[in-house]
């Protein structure tokens, strides 16, 4: 066995384990601790993705003495890999940008605890990119979630804490529908294990028995993943968390917790369910609708909302809508285009919500569209982060969102039945997205008006960490944009190992 | 339908309870209420999945006399995934309950709904 | 006459036709939670009736002078809310109709040829005892076959009692106005020792014989039911109860938070450490070197001892710690 192979379980250890030691620390070194293991965990994860690249295929890595169907196991291949590494520098970008910030929002003496809900965070979307077992997944799951929490309520304001005990409910439903759709696939089949488990769902099919326990299964697992991931229908505890958050936590939580509850349900289909058996039972037509709708009416929330944080989380709920889409679409074509907007849209959301930052800090903290005119003159990196950002969601060549738009169009034309919806409602949400971001971008570049309250001095730069940031996060995108087709090549590979 | 039922009667009933404790966490408006929802809701989960793994006629999984024969022991499996589940919602719980002394603290009503309205409402003054 | 209406009021009749008319809370009667002392409280409950008294009078005034949009609005909301309740009870029946119809093709329960009962089951109980070391299956699965998870799950504790720290842990030399006053309102040392002497002699009593039957569970965990989570919790109530009959100051002796932090920091790295060697080691098919002992005697089972004891220092600490935290907001 090679020594590479052990990367992935390094990985996901190293973070638990700075969690642990943060406890004892102050907030500084648990700071710098989390840096340098993220840090780190992102070149284990590339190592990881070089060697399965080299090698050609996935492998299983036990966690014990035991193999498969009795111990636990973490599988890695290729889009783990990728999804890893990228999960890894957003992880990184967000916790850089927002640092004087969060040491501005947090007491002094819980600095090292917002510290260790970051390491466990990482260290709970790695267990969940990489998990082979449903029961671990679960177990990660719920730690996902209270370290979501924590992100959420350590800002100790009123309304971050109301946001956080509406994002607790709706996480805990979720949990409890995710974990009766579990006992009633193990009361099925008799495991826990994701290969197994596929073993025995085949050949339920194939035998026919069991027919109304597997759609519920289905049912259950997916609804309930989609509320954790803030589907449409399930959308309500989004703008709150996600506005009212300090800027680290609002970037992970919407840039990495939403998609790392996707990419399981994702696994969970290819590898447990099969995808085939979801698009017979027409489960994924479900999905389709909810995804669809999502993509309007998250864009016309955001359309209403003043308050521009609050219209970026909301322009959240349409492009998670876009990622469910392309996974009701029902083909493998669909399903790169969903994993490639997983990528584009937490690398994009991240931008917007780190440098909007920028754009608040000269505009005395307030975040409606009247006082942000002109910021983009009083801050031009954040400025020119934000359009870059917001011409991504809206679909500008050179940029990822235009690939992610593009694998969309072109994906919807092989299934021919959901063509024409996919088409026009691709179209309809391009042109709201346009609305509610262009508005804001022109607002940011217009002239303030005499009228206009002066803006009360904050700080007269930006800390470096920001503006370092925001141009990784530039880079980010534009090679994404640029450079997709091995990325989604890879995705493809990675896609095909998981079947 | 209803004889099997009667024959799943555990299960049965962890469902029922299942379903209450879901749509209380949802709905109610009282926090206390919700978080006794969830706990309802976890522990309807562990009864079916304990429930899944007995066996009539069985004993507990621990080995008496050497005896290492299937047709002795109940399946373990789901008591481990119980143990697991219990301490998680017992985790989840004392999380909820801390939020919820802070919000009453900070807005002495332990209605949802109201406290959203005046958290707004001390956020515009 | 004004005792018969005084019945009136509280009668059921009347709280049933409140309910029914969407006014009230059948059960929240007699159920409301005090209000608390604080004055700033106080204002705000007085503002909030207020504030419903103005909405109510405006509902009336508008009704009288025929303002139909007023009316509309009122009718709208109490429409709403019948709505809301038909929903939720239509929600309920449905999920769990759902869910019936799910467990009526389940296999039976209690039979022995279920899916669930197959070669993961047998193996667990065949050579579960070689291969662990453990009398009790359970235990040996939770904390051997199935490890990661149980460590996972030692983690949702670790970072659950991190939650509760930042929501109500009070730092006594904090800048912040609030928290200091927060701190004089919430400190209920001065109360203290209560010296109940009937709570304090029960306690003598019972303290000692709670310890020794959590320390035995946690040390047992191999041998029979029990374990680190449950022997942990039974040690953490017999701290609580102790804390309860002698006070803080006795109390800080023996735990303050630096015990807390530290002994959390020792157990969990040392869970952390000796899994991580037993994943290694398991991983790249290396003799892990780790004597799995006698079956059925004290010190068996390789890592399964250690670890156990390590989980029941984590619990025992984490639930003493939440206990403190809920009544004043520090160690």
């Amino acid at each position: 066995m090679n020594f590479v192979q052990n990367f992935p379980f390094f990985s996901i250890i190293l973070a638990m384990f700075s969690g642990i030691v943060s406890s004892v620390l102050d907030g500084r070194k648990a700071r710098n601790l989390s840096l340098a293991m993220i840090a780190v965990t992102t070149a284990l994860s590339a190592g990881t993705l070089l060697f399965c690249l080299g090698s050609g295929e996935s492998y299983t890595f036990m966690m014990g003495h035991f193999p498969a169907p009795w111990g636990n196991e973490i599988r890695a291949g290729i889009l783990e890999g990728v999804t890893a590494i990228f999960f890894g520098i957003i992880m990184f970008l967000a916790v850089l940008g927002g640092l004087d910030h969060t040491a501005e929002d947090v007491e002094e003496k819980k600095l090292n605890l917002f510290y260790i809900m970051i390491d466990l965070m990482l260290s709970s979307l790695l267990a969940l990119v990489y998990t082979n077992d449903l029961f671990t997944a679960y177990v990660f799951v719920e730690i996902n979630t209270i370290a979501g929490c924590g992100l959420i309520m350590i800002r100790q304001k009123g309304r971050s804490m109301s946001a956080a005990i509406r994002y607790m409910i709706m996480s805990q439903l979720g949990s409890g529908l995710f974990l009766i759709g579990l006992s009633i696939l193990y009361d099925v089949t008799g495991h826990l294990l994701m290969s197994p488990a596929r073993e025995s769902v085949e050949l339920l099919v194939a035998a026919g028995s069991y027919r109304i326990p597997m759609l519920v299964i289905m049912a259950v697992i997916g609804v309930g993943l989609a509320i954790k991931s803030g589907l449409y229908p399930f959308h309500y505890w989004i703008p709150d968390t996600y506005g009212y958050a300090t800027p680290t936590a609002s970037a992970v939580l919407s840039g990495l917790v939403s998609k790392g509850y996707i990419f399981l349900l994702i696994k969970i289909f290819y590898r447990v369910l099969g995808y085939d058996n979801l698009v017979s039972s027409q489960m994924v037509n479900v999905l389709y609708v909810f995804g669809i709708t999502g993509m309007v009416m998250g864009s016309i929330h955001a359309i209403h909302e003043t308050d521009t944080r609050r219209m970026t989380a909301y322009s959240s709920v349409a492009q998670i809508g876009y990622i469910y889409m392309g996974m009701g679409l029902g083909t493998s074509y669909g399903m790169v285009a969903a994993v490639f907007h997983i990528f584009t849209h937490s690398a994009t959301k991240a931008l917007l919500f780190i440098s909007a930052v920028g754009l608040y800090e000269v505009s005395g903290d307030k975040k409606d569209y009247i006082s942000l005119r002109g910021a983009g003159y009083r801050n031009p990196l954040a400025g020119i982060g934000f359009t870059v950002g917001a011409l991504s969601m809206v679909g500008f060549p050179m940029l990822s969102g235009f690939i992610s738009k593009l694998l969309f169009a072109t994906s919807a034309l092989e299934s021919p039945h959901k063509m024409l919806p996919t088409i026009i409602v691709l179209a309809v949400s391009t042109t709201l997205n346009a609305v509610y971001f262009l508005r804001l971008v022109i607002t940011l570049y217009s002239r303030r008006r005499p009228e206009d309250a002066p803006i009360p001095e904050t700080r007269a730069r930006s800390s470096w960490q920001l503006r370092l940031a925001i141009l990784c996060f530039i880079g980010v995108n534009l090679v994404l944009g640029l450079a997709s087709q091995p990325i989604v090549q890879a995705i493809r590979d990675g896609l095909a190992m998981f079947g | 339908m209803i004889q099997h039922l009667s024959l799943n009667i555990e299960e049965t009933a962890a469902v029922i309870l299942f379903g209450i404790g879901f749509t209380i966490l949802l709905l109610h408006r009282n926090l206390i209420k919700k978080i006794m929802g969830m706990n309802i809701m976890d522990t309807a989960t562990y009864l079916f999945l304990a429930s899944k793994g007995y066996i009539t006629g069985r004993a507990v999984p621990i080995v008496v006399d050497g005896v290492q024969e299937v047709s002795a022991y109940i399946n373990p499996v789901p008591s481990g995934l119980v143990l697991t589940g219990i301490v998680v919602s017992v985790s989840t719980t004392a999380l909820m309950l801390s939020l919820t002394i802070r919000l009453y603290e900070r807005y002495h009503s332990l209605d949802l709904d109201e406290i959203l309205i005046l958290a707004k409402e001390e956020e515009r003054t | 006459m004004s005792r018969r209406k005084d019945n009136y009021e509280t009668s059921r009749w009347l709280k049933f036709k409140k309910w029914v008319d969407g006014e009230t809370d059948l059960l929240s009667i007699g159920m409301e939670p005090e209000v608390p002392v604080s004055s700033e409280g106080k204002e705000r409950r007085r503002d909030l009736a207020r504030r419903k008294a103005y909405d109510q009078e405006l509902i009336r005034l508008s009704a009288e002078h025929a303002d139909k949009t007023a009316i509309m609005k009122a009718r709208s909301i109490r429409y709403f809310q019948k709505f809301y309740k038909v929903m939720s009870v239509i929600l309920c029946l449905g999920i769990i109709l759902v869910l019936l119809w799910t467990v009526a093709s389940l296999p039976v329960t209690g039979n022995a040829d279920n899916p669930a009962n197959n070669e993961v089951a047998a193996r667990y109980i065949e050579k579960g005892l070689q291969e662990t070391g453990a009398v009790n299956i359970v235990t040996g699965m939770i904390l051997d076959y199935r490890a990661f998870d149980t460590f996972g799950e030692s983690c949702v504790l670790f970072i659950a009692s991190c939650c509760v720290l930042v929501l109500l842990r009070l730092d006594a030399d904090s800048k912040n106005e609030n928290i200091r006053k927060m701190i004089a309102e919430s400190d209920d040392r001065h109360f203290e020792p209560k010296n109940d002497i009937i709570l304090q002699k029960c306690a003598c009593v019972l303290v000692p014989v709670i310890m020794i039957f959590g320390i035995y569970i946690v040390l047992n965990g191999h041998l029979s039911p029990g374990g680190g989570f449950s022997g942990g919790a039974v040690l953490g109530s017999g701290l609580i109860l102790y804390l309860n009959a002698y006070g803080y100051d006795r109390m800080s002796r023996l735990f303050t938070e630096k015990v807390y932090k530290r002994t959390t920091l020792c157990a969990l790295t040392f869970y952390c450490l000796a899994k991580s060697y037993s994943f290694f080691t398991g991983a790249n098919h290396l003799e892990s070197g780790i004597p799995l002992g006698t079956p059925g005697a004290i010190l068996s089972s390789g890592l399964i001892l250690p670890l156990n004891i390590c989980v029941g220092l984590v619990v025992a600490c984490t639930m003493y710690a939440f206990y403190t935290l809920f009544r004043k907001g520090g160690m």
